[in-house]
């Protein structure tokens, strides 16, 4: 079942998700295996696929590097759920298809280690450890049709 | 309606009368900046989809910056994949190495820089360039392969925030000093989705190189974009170097257009600042924190590698030994050039400094000047994050030119103004 792994801290920066030292290759695969490495080294190690990041506010702020996008997606975490997120992640993130989700009080309602179940269409995490049930608003829907397109540049081959 | 200068130039570029913040819109994109880290993976996805087309290739300026030249075998591949596509597509501003530079100083120095358009960059700090009155925001590989094959992006209209930034600068105050004293008031999410304009008399005795520090350390704000209005010195830098196409559309705020909220700033009580580990809002004044001993002082990147900036630092370093290893890091070039002929690496060189290639080199951690361990940098570069210039437990300290001058010189944190 799917995990959470709660970081509890604001201004998650792409520094810290995928070094600019790894900025050498635009491999997926291999961008995976540094995965968060500047803010837990181990997160590579302990992470499952369908896993889940969880954070403050302002997750992904500095670099336009969208190699931050593909090294969490790349390290099959199913989605990021934070309080808010920096603008170019959460663009990237629309962009390359990958699923985010804002809930601003995010640390009362999952805690590290808390097994999640998450319904997308319906706006819905089951938190399966509480046992409580967490809506949320979904993405706008224009983000929505990118999504479902499988990213942008599907979305405007489609134009 | 009233609106600001954001709205108006988005406006112009989604081919309609009006905009509010908040609508989302189509934009036809003016230019498209292009460099090594990003682009090569924007190509890779075009050629995945089978979409072979530039929008035009006389509108895509293309620098390789970030780890130029090559510093290792993998970031060699990058920059032969960005030669072969922008020599197969034909891009007419492709700048190889001998005339690549650091893209946020190259392409305004370079005249591809206009009041009134839209230009976007896979990078970050391409805000910069909103110092022209342009509106200027940084994408992803993903938006960068959208923009390039068909010119157009999709942007929510942002909402602005005013900055009025009044009085005049003490001794020893910069721009930086503005810019970092402006994110330590609002953090580095303050202005997250929102565009920063800035506006007042402290502006108006800005060069455009003071004024591009300002508009491109916007999103360590969060800013989507920074813009300041067109002035005389705008108009006197643009006259001096545009080439290509010289004429451009010149928009302003309307009296009444709408803020999402205004910050005011008495500059003249401004001080040094230093932006502490780790976020660009750790900034203090140098009186609190002076006297911290670092390893090394480094002078360059987008966000003051200018020769304005080399100019302050080697009239502080004019005459003495460097106490710790100091890199000098020309933004372009020509500002190499002119550095060299106004004889400042004499000055750098007699005081034990090293001079480097244009480069992005350090600032990101790529090469050329990396930190170990328990290490402590005094920066003119914009970000302090976790790990940012080398290890994950080295420090970085985000500075003016004349304090990294300075703290070159002593070996720990100093205050400028006693050498000025």
């Amino acid at each position: 079942m799917p995990k959470a792994h709660v970081y509890k801290r604001d201004h998650v920066n792409t520094d810290e998700i995928i070094p600019a030292r790894y900025l050498n290759t635009d491999n997926e695969a291999e961008l995976a295996t540094h995965c968060m490495e500047d803010l837990d080294v181990d997160f590579v190690k302990k992470t499952q696929a369908g896993d889940i990041i969880v954070a403050g506010e302002d997750f992904g702020c500095g670099s336009s590097r969208e190699h931050a996008v593909w090294a969490i997606r790349g390290a099959k975490v199913q989605t990021v759920i934070a309080k808010t997120f920096a603008r170019i992640f959460y663009r990237n993130s629309i962009d390359c298809g990958f699923y985010l989700i804002e809930l601003p009080d995010v640390f009362e309602k999952i805690k590290d280690g808390d097994e999640l179940e998450i319904d997308y269409k319906k706006g819905l995490i089951k938190n399966l450890t509480s046992g409580n049930d967490i809506s949320f608003n979904p993405l706008p829907n224009f983000a929505l049709e990118i999504i479902a397109d499988g990213g942008l540049l599907n979305h405007i081959s489609k134009k | 309606m009233a609106m600001t200068i954001t709205e108006k130039i988005l406006a112009r570029a989604a081919g309609k009368d009006k905009v509010r913040a908040g609508d989302l819109i189509d934009a036809n994109i003016d230019i498209v900046m292009c460099h090594d880290v990003t682009t090569p993976p924007a190509i890779s996805m075009l050629k995945e989809k089978g979409i072979d087309k530039v929008f035009d290739p006389e509108k895509i300026v293309v620098t390789p910056d970030h780890f130029q030249p090559a510093k290792d075998i993998k970031s060699a591949e990058l920059h032969k994949r960005l030669d072969t596509w922008a020599k197969e597509k034909k891009i007419k501003h492709y700048y190889k190495l001998g005339r690549a530079g650091v893209c946020h100083a190259l392409l305004p120095e370079q005249g591809h820089i206009r009041p009134g358009e839209v230009i976007v960059g896979g990078d970050s700090h391409t805000c910069t360039y909103g110092a022209f009155g342009a509106f200027s925001t940084g994408i992803g590989s993903t938006d960068l392969a959208a923009a390039i094959a068909t010119g157009q992006l999709w942007f929510k209209v942002p909402e602005s925030i005013k900055f009025v930034l009044n009085g005049k600068l003490g001794k020893g105050v910069y721009s930086k000093d503005v810019i970092l004293a402006v994110i330590a008031r609002i953090s580095t999410d303050g202005a997250i989705y929102k565009a920063m304009e800035f506006v007042g008399e402290t502006l108006a005795d800005m060069s455009m190189e003071a004024r591009m520090t300002i508009t491109n350390m916007a999103i360590e704000a969060g800013g989507k974009n920074g813009i300041i209005g067109f002035d005389d010195v705008t108009k006197a830098y643009l006259d001096e170097h545009l080439t290509d196409k010289k004429d451009y559309t010149v928009f302003e705020s309307d009296a009444d257009a709408e803020y999402e909220s205004v910050e005011e700033f008495d500059c003249s009580k401004i001080e040094p600042m230093v932006a502490l580990p780790h976020l660009p809002s750790g900034g203090v004044a140098i009186g609190e924190c002076q006297g911290m001993e670092m390893d090394q002082a480094y002078i360059g990147s987008c966000t003051n590698g200018r020769i304005e900036d080399l100019r302050i630092a080697a009239n502080i370093i004019k005459g003495k030994e460097v106490a710790i290893r100091t890199l000098i890091i020309p933004a372009t070039p020509v500002i190499w050039k002119q550095a060299k002929d106004e004889g400042l690496f004499d000055i750098f060189y007699d005081a034990g400094c090293v001079i480097s290639a244009p480069t992005c080199g350090a600032c990101l951690g790529g090469f050329m000047g990396i930190l170990a361990a328990g290490e402590k940098c005094v920066s003119t570069t914009n970000r302090n994050f976790v790990g940012r210039m080398g290890s994950p437990k080295s420090e970085v300290y985000l500075a003016s030119p004349a304090t990294a001058a300075a703290s070159a010189v002593e070996g720990k944190l100093t205050d400028c103004r006693k050498y000025i």
